[in-house]
């Protein structure tokens, strides 16, 4: 029996009502195996960042189940969900999203760890081990966002979001800021990460070749559904669905080769 | 229209402001009308003010020197402002990454390519409608006849990247500067516009100076491309040859950090030290580029 630490499982999403409702998801269903990578591919309005929100139990869902590690926490309420989100972490595409500008990087890292009710030393431990995994000095911890370049407030938002000692992380366009040199950097260090860690990672990104060099699997959204889903070679040298042949398509040669 | 085959040609330009390093230093660049000539770099590079500068855009503040500077067949050397109005627009057009930045929100799209029309004297006011609809049509606008009549906000990206596109080819330029402008776009509607301006160098003539960061999309649209590095050109030559056989060290960086599927799933991707300065490393030139 396969390990898979999230099931999504018939996920409805609908905004509105009667003929005026819009349909963001519709019956999505995707199980993510633990300290894999699952990469969801999509353009704007796929449904990719609404799908994101439902994991994330940010928004409950109009229908269907959300199972982590073979619980259903699709309607968790109070203390039990304030325990389960501890489990999941967040990165977003600008590090400024998740980094408020007066607070120092050890500040920053350290919030959601006292809000979590952990101790003063095992926070010092954690901030030291989240700066050394993202590869950033000690002394960055008394520095503020804006003396970093973008890649490294990136890395500050991944020692973040990994010092809560996740199970799962839900990576949103992490890297689609960034120069193309940092960018290589940042996907390093998440393979690195999953590999000490045995994090699970839900990978959100418009760039397919992205997604094929970091996902062990890929699923492709489109309108709300996913229309197609494999690993990285199967959706990238044999995609079945005609939208997928047809975003293969528009790719530059360069990133297809 | 002149007959001179260069929509552009600069040689050894330099940008520099205050007692700063130069931000673009010894560049030169040339563009003949109907080709594509893609500036490529990170960041910082500089490939933005020089597209800025071959359009007199740059603020009073930058010290522009430049040992030639013929845009669109006008010696732009030492330009005025005055002088520089005669080519923006008419002979020379620039389009940007966000086209809402470019767009008039409150003003129906017909009326903004006519408008420039209009400025530019040619066309009069009761022609300009039917103008307006023959460029829409040029850059391919679905259903172009209702849009006339529609406001920037009723479009979707791709649309108004489209609007932006006609009123830059409006007048009928030797010369169009692209900053970017597939960037925002999602990669099925990037696609489309790259075809388009393809299509539009195809049935106009006019030399295109396309800005990127994305060598995939350089390599998919221009004939030659330069690769910018801190300030400089460190190599220059056909895109297929640069993207294939890339000679200099920084662009074999910039090349092998991309992931791509030939580069083995989950292994490292090469990463370029900041420390590094590929500036030491001879440019790797082709022709009077």
């Amino acid at each position: 029996m396969s390990d898979d630490v999230l099931r999504v499982k018939n996920i409805t999403q609908r905004f509105g009502h009667g003929d005026n409702a819009m349909v963001a998801l519709d019956d999505v269903s995707l199980a993510v195996p633990r300290g894999e990578t699952l990469g969801l591919v999509g353009e704007s309005g796929s449904g990719k960042s609404t799908l994101a929100r439902a994991i994330l139990l940010m928004r409950k869902p109009t229908a269907g189940t959300i199972e982590f590690d073979g619980e259903d926490v699709t309607g968790l309420r109070g203390r039990a969900l304030r325990t389960h989100r501890r489990r999941i972490q967040m990165v977003f595409q600008d590090p400024n999203d998740s980094l408020d500008p007066r607070f120092t990087v050890a500040r920053s890292i350290s919030e959601p760890l006292v809000a979590a009710g952990i101790g003063s030393k095992e926070r010092r431990r954690r901030l030291a081990d989240a700066l050394d995994r993202v590869g950033l000095p000690m002394d960055s911890a008394e520095r503020y966002p804006h003396e970093f370049s973008g890649g490294q407030r990136q890395r500050i938002a991944i020692a973040r979001a990994m010092a809560a000692e996740p199970e799962f992380v839900v990576l949103d366009e992490p890297t689609s800021a960034l120069d193309v040199s940092v960018q290589a950097q940042v996907l390093n260090l998440l393979v690195q990460l999953q590999r000490d860690t045995g994090v699970t990672y839900l990978f959100i990104t418009h760039n397919l070749a992205v997604v094929h060099h970091l996902a062990h699997r890929v699923a492709v959204m489109h309108r709300g559904k996913v229309v197609e889903e494999g690993t990285g070679e199967q959706v990238m040298n044999a995609p079945e669905h005609p939208y997928t042949q047809r975003l293969l398509e528009s790719m530059p040669v360069l990133y297809r080769t | 229209m002149t007959d001179d085959v260069d929509a552009l040609r600069v040689e050894d330009l330099s940008i520099s402001y205050g007692t700063a390093p130069p931000s673009v230093s010894g560049v030169s660049l040339r563009v003949r009308k109907g080709e594509i000539v893609g500036v490529i770099g990170e960041s910082g590079s500089g490939k933005s003010s020089i597209a800025l500068a071959m359009m007199g855009l740059l603020p009073d503040s930058a010290r522009v020197t430049a040992g030639r500077m013929t845009v669109a067949g006008a010696e732009m050397q030492d330009a005025t402002e005055r002088d520089w109005e005669r080519v923006r627009g008419v002979k020379a057009s620039m389009v940007f990454q966000e086209p809402m930045a470019a767009l008039n929100p409150c003003m129906r799209i017909g009326a903004q390519i006519a408008e420039v029309l209009q400025i530019h004297g040619k066309t009069d006011k009761r022609r300009a409608r039917a103008r307006a609809l023959e460029i829409l049509q040029l850059v391919q606008m679905p259903d172009a006849e209702k849009r006339l009549g529609y406001y920037p906000h009723q479009l979707s990206g791709g649309q108004r990247q489209r609007v932006v596109i006609a009123i830059a080819v409006a007048a009928g330029p030797d010369l169009l500067v692209a900053d970017e402008p597939t960037t925002a776009l999602d990669v099925t509607v990037q696609a489309q516009i790259l075809e388009l301006i393809k299509s539009l160098r195809d049935e106009t003539g006019m030399g295109v100076l396309f800005i990127s960061h994305d060598l995939g999309v350089i390599g998919q649209l221009c004939e030659r491309v330069a690769v910018m590095y801190r300030g400089r050109v460190v190599e220059s030559g056909s895109a297929r040859r640069v993207l294939e056989d890339p000679r200099h060290p920084y662009t074999r960086a910039l090349l092998e950090s991309i992931p791509r599927p030939s580069v083995p799933v989950r292994s490292p991707l090469a990463v370029i030290p900041a420390l590094n300065d590929f500036t030491e490393a001879p440019a790797e030139l082709e022709e009077a580029s």
